[in-house]
């Protein structure tokens, strides 16, 4: 088993992801830090957000997909067989893209999983609400109006709104898809800013097309490119003097 | 140019024209039966059962009957159908059964109604020995409206944005606790609207309750779901060409020719209304 010093809270080992006959993904080692957050970068096509919805089985929900090699959470393989893929969510979170809350009130959509999860104690979801949205930084535009439709929200909102959702099931690491894509630009800062502050308590890998946000915002960077980890490392490295030549292209603007 | 311009309006009026043919043979149906049967409808009509060999009396058995009737086969194919659409789009994998199963439910939409009377007549009736009564006819009725709901309900379902699921799936929450609590009450206004309307098609159906629930004439109201009943449909079919006083009955058979259409009509009205609140209200 892992030792308690392990940082690696997330590895993948020689992973080879199948839609069908087509290969997304081959051979992918990559292991991912506790209170780090990760970026994946690379043009579209290129895997990284197939290998974001591997690391909590989301891609099971596609017929047809087929993974080999291991994802070991804490020591375990996730893709193991008899492991429940609905515990593996709760403790990986992930916020989309396009911000989906559900059509139920603000604070209904808080409370949706960690009911269902067992918790029915009035006082103890209150104070997760409150807390959720806190930590998600959109407790003070919503505590007036926990009752309304989320659906009323800005854009903006919607996605803090989607974060502290998924900060409410307490999980251990934070999968982001493109949170910032669907946003405008003061929207963007206000969820950067909310990373910076989450990878505190929690593990966030995150999705991004826009290189400037995998700069600002991430210690580690991916690049990907045709289902390939080129390259991985430190994200003032990558930045600044990558070692491959495929990687300072695509950073610099010359192809992607 | 003044020729192209011709051209359109031409074909402009020919589309109204079609639409307002459509509209007026409605209109001229209701306006008939309005006509006709306006004079005899009374509290009296809707409320005493036939007296005098059907020739005096209202049809409250009648209306009763198809109520319950109908009523039966909500109970029966709501849940069948909204099930099996839960299985068709969100369990079963997409491939050649699934595709036989919906040929198989296409193809049950397109059986002739009296096909569903005699096999209800051989099934419910006469093999599971039920007779003739509520429980065969509302059996009937319902396999009658099963295929509506069930593509009513599969509509209703994908409609329902693919995100909802996912984000749901990603909190850690099972298939089929998202399925209860998210997918179907968001699809819920949609199954009902699309099986309302089946429903109100199942109310005024002759044939499906002829060999298995309708009473040519009970005053006895029903006291089991094994009790035969009287039925709207049935009831107009039976003076119209059966009976011996085909003349005198005529106004009798005009009320309630009316009173079944207000019913259809009203059942579809409900359906309207649902839909168009909901549409209010949805905000994806």
């Amino acid at each position: 088993m892992v030792s308690v010093e392990d940082n690696r809270v997330i590895k993948a080992k020689d992973v080879n992801f199948f839609y069908g006959k087509f290969r997304a993904l081959t051979d992918i080692s990559m292991d991912f830090e506790k209170s780090r957050v990760t970026a994946l970068i690379g043009p579209s096509g290129c895997g990284k957000s197939t290998l974001l919805r591997l690391l909590n089985r989301m891609n099971d929900l596609i017929d047809g997909t087929r993974v080999e090699g291991e994802v070991l959470f804490e020591g375990q393989n996730i893709y193991g067989p008899d492991v429940d893929p609905v515990e593996i969510r709760r403790r990986i979170g992930m916020v989309f893209q396009k911000p989906n809350p559900f059509p139920k009130s603000i604070y209904n959509n808080i409370t949706y999983g960690p009911r269902l999860a067992g918790l029915d104690n009035r006082v103890e979801l209150e104070a997760l609400v409150e807390q959720s949205l806190r930590q998600a930084v959109l407790w003070d535009e919503v505590k007036d109006i926990l009752g309304q439709s989320a659906m009323m929200l800005s854009g903006g909102q919607q996605q803090r709104l989607c974060i502290a959702r998924a900060l409410a099931m307490k999980p251990d690491v934070l999968l982001m898809d493109e949170p910032t894509s669907a946003l405008d630009p003061i929207s963007t800062a206000k969820i950067e800013e909310l990373i910076q502050d989450l990878k505190k308590d929690y593990t966030i890998i995150i999705v991004t097309h826009n290189m400037q946000q995998a700069a600002r915002i991430s210690d580690m960077t991916g690049f990907f490119y045709l289902g390939r980890l080129i390259e991985y490392s430190a994200t003032e490295k990558i930045f600044t003097r990558p070692d491959i030549k495929q990687t300072e292209d695509y950073i610099t603007g010359r192809f992607g | 140019m003044r020729w192209r311009y011709f051209k359109e309006g031409v074909f402009f009026w020919l589309v109204r024209l079609s639409a307002f043919v459509i509209t007026a043979a409605l209109g001229g149906l209701l306006a008939y039966i309005l006509f006709n049967g306006l004079g005899i409808l009374s509290w009296n009509f809707l409320t005493l059962p036939p007296t005098d060999s059907m020739t005096k009396g209202g049809i409250m058995p009648a209306i009763l009957g198809t109520l319950y009737l109908t009523a039966g086969a909500i109970l029966i194919a709501l849940p069948l159908g909204i099930t099996s659409a839960v299985y068709l789009t969100e369990y079963a994998k997409q491939g050649p059964v699934v595709r036989v199963i919906r040929i198989g439910v296409n193809c049950l939409a397109g059986v002739p109604s009296i096909v569903f009377g005699l096999f209800g007549l051989g099934l419910f009736v006469v093999f599971l020995q039920f007779g003739s009564c509520i429980l065969s006819g509302s059996l009937t009725l319902g396999i009658l409206i099963l295929p509506t709901i069930i593509g009513a309900s599969e509509e209703a379902l994908k409609a329902v944005p693919q995100t909802f699921r996912e984000a749901s799936l990603a909190l850690g929450v099972s298939k089929w606790q998202t399925i209860c609590r998210v997918v179907l009450p968001n699809a819920l206004p949609g199954i009902l609207t699309g099986s309302i309307l089946g429903i109100g098609r199942a109310a005024g159906e002759t044939a499906p309750v002829m060999f298995t629930a309708a009473a040519f004439y009970t005053a006895k109201l029903p006291s089991s779901i094994f009790d035969e009943v009287m039925a709207l449909p049935f009831h107009i079919y039976v003076l119209a060409t059966a009976g011996t006083h085909i003349e005198a009955t005529r106004p009798i058979q005009y009320g309630t020719v009316l009173v079944l259409v207000g019913l259809v009509l009203g059942i579809d009205l409900i359906a309207i209304v649902i839909r168009s609140t909901i549409r209010k209200r949805k905000r994806w």
